[in-house]
């Protein structure tokens, strides 16, 4: 087993957003989160990620295994590409970053400072990150923002390799990415909000 | 950690990277002070060591606001929180590196400066010297600072107000040691409690810096 939540409850702001969550995910499974604006999908795979505490509940499986992309890359504009690629694979301890260029076509642009790529370049060369993290675990938040289709399939591509190898991956999107993955409802999860008192009782 | 640090030198070096404005400002200041005191030597050499002092000190808050607030604009925090590194290690480097981009070239332009201040002449060696001892707080507890003001908006004035008084012991030993090396007086008591202000803080900050950037990050 690679990751497991049990009875989880996040708050985002002090008030709480989710509630009574469990769910888990076996090595070579995807999961695709789904529900609408607000419901708190960012906070849930912040609270993975170990940026958050939760309110209570347990996670289990997810210490420094966890890689997460969130919808800012931690790109420096005037380090190039390999440069920023780089850095992260040190930091991780993993690797070379040859793979990483491959998979997401970074080749032709491994010496142009990531200041001067498109948004949707910028945005591969983010989650290229994952694979020089050598981290099992996914935690993707909306990682198809700004991707075009043959982006979005390389995208998809580099997750289906991910899973063959035995990782597994948490996605938070909107889009069909063409994965045989389970899909994770999160609406019937949404935390009742405490009954407010009467304040204005008080005055009548 | 020597990934950390050689990317945030790299950064200070490339375009925009802010090396060398901590130094532009040290000088500038201090070639202001003769115009607005006034050209007598005998006043100018009396202050010189705390004027000199003062400058670095600004010097090292000028870029103090960028050291954090860049890496939390782009993501760079979130994800190295989320790295192998330890917090702690990691603003422990951030702070060595403002110290090597910002505390070093200060320390090594003093004497220079001096010149302009009339410094007497056995001061050059105790004004590095205590300078050298005590930046590297400045540093340090501007990192805290920094941590703490990170992902506000412009905190870059709270910045200043909260680091300032945590400056007040480090400023008061340096620069005493420097009036006292340049007067030729005994000396060992302040250079001693500089250099346990910068230890201390360099050994236990880090961890309230960390401490704070956790709770910023939620």
């Amino acid at each position: 087993m690679m990751l497991r939540v049990q009875d989880l409850a996040i708050a985002r702001g002090g008030l709480p957003v989710l509630d009574n969550l469990s769910f888990a995910l076996e090595p070579g499974q995807a999961l695709i989160l789904r529900g609408p604006n607000g419901i708190g999908k960012t906070t849930l795979l912040r609270t993975l990620a170990g940026l958050q505490p939760p309110l209570h509940g347990l996670i289990e499986g997810a210490d420094e295994r966890v890689a997460y992309a969130a919808h800012s890359d931690g790109l420096k504009p005037t380090l190039t590409v390999t440069e920023n690629l780089q850095f992260w694979a040190r930091i991780f301890g993993a690797g070379t970053i040859d793979a990483a260029l491959e998979a997401y076509d970074l080749h032709g642009l491994a010496e142009r400072p990531a200041g001067s790529l498109s948004a949707g370049q910028k945005r591969r060369l983010g989650l290229a990150r994952l694979l020089v993290t050598g981290r099992p675990i996914w935690i993707l938040d909306e990682p198809t923002v700004s991707l075009d289709t043959s982006a979005v399939a390389m995208f998809a591509g580099a997750v289906r390799d991910h899973l063959k190898r035995g990782g597994s991956a948490l996605i938070a999107t909107h889009i069909d990415l063409g994965l045989d993955a389970e899909v994770l409802d999160l609406a019937p999860f949404r935390a009742t909000l405490p009954a407010l008192d009467d304040f204005d009782g008080a005055f009548t | 950690m020597r990934a950390l640090l050689v990317r945030d030198l790299k950064l200070a070096f490339r375009a925009g990277g802010g090396f060398g404005l901590g130094l532009a400002f040290f000088l500038i200041v201090t070639v202001l002070v003769p115009f607005s005191v006034g050209p007598q030597s005998d006043l100018l050499s009396t202050i010189a060591p705390g004027v000199l002092w003062l400058g670095a000190l600004l010097a090292c808050l000028l870029s103090l606001d960028r050291l954090l607030a860049l890496d939390w604009e782009d993501g760079t925090l979130d994800l190295l929180a989320t790295a192998p590194l330890p917090l702690e290690a990691a603003v422990s480097v951030k702070a060595l590196a403002h110290w090597l981009t910002t505390g070093l070239p200060l320390v090594l332009a003093a004497p220079v400066l001096g010149v302009l201040l009339s410094l007497p002449g056995p001061g050059y060696l105790w004004l590095v010297v205590s300078l050298a001892l005590g930046t590297p707080a400045l540093s340090v507890v501007g990192t805290f600072g920094a941590a703490l003001t990170v992902g506000l908006k412009r905190g870059g004035l709270l910045l200043s107000l909260l680091v300032l008084p945590l400056y007040v012991p480090t400023l008061i030993f340096g620069a005493e040691v420097a009036r006292r090396g340049a007067a030729g007086m005994e000396l060992a008591t302040p250079l001693l409690m500089l250099a346990g202000i910068t230890l201390g803080t360099a050994a236990l900050l880090p961890f309230a810096s960390a401490a704070v950037l956790r709770v910023n990050l939620r």
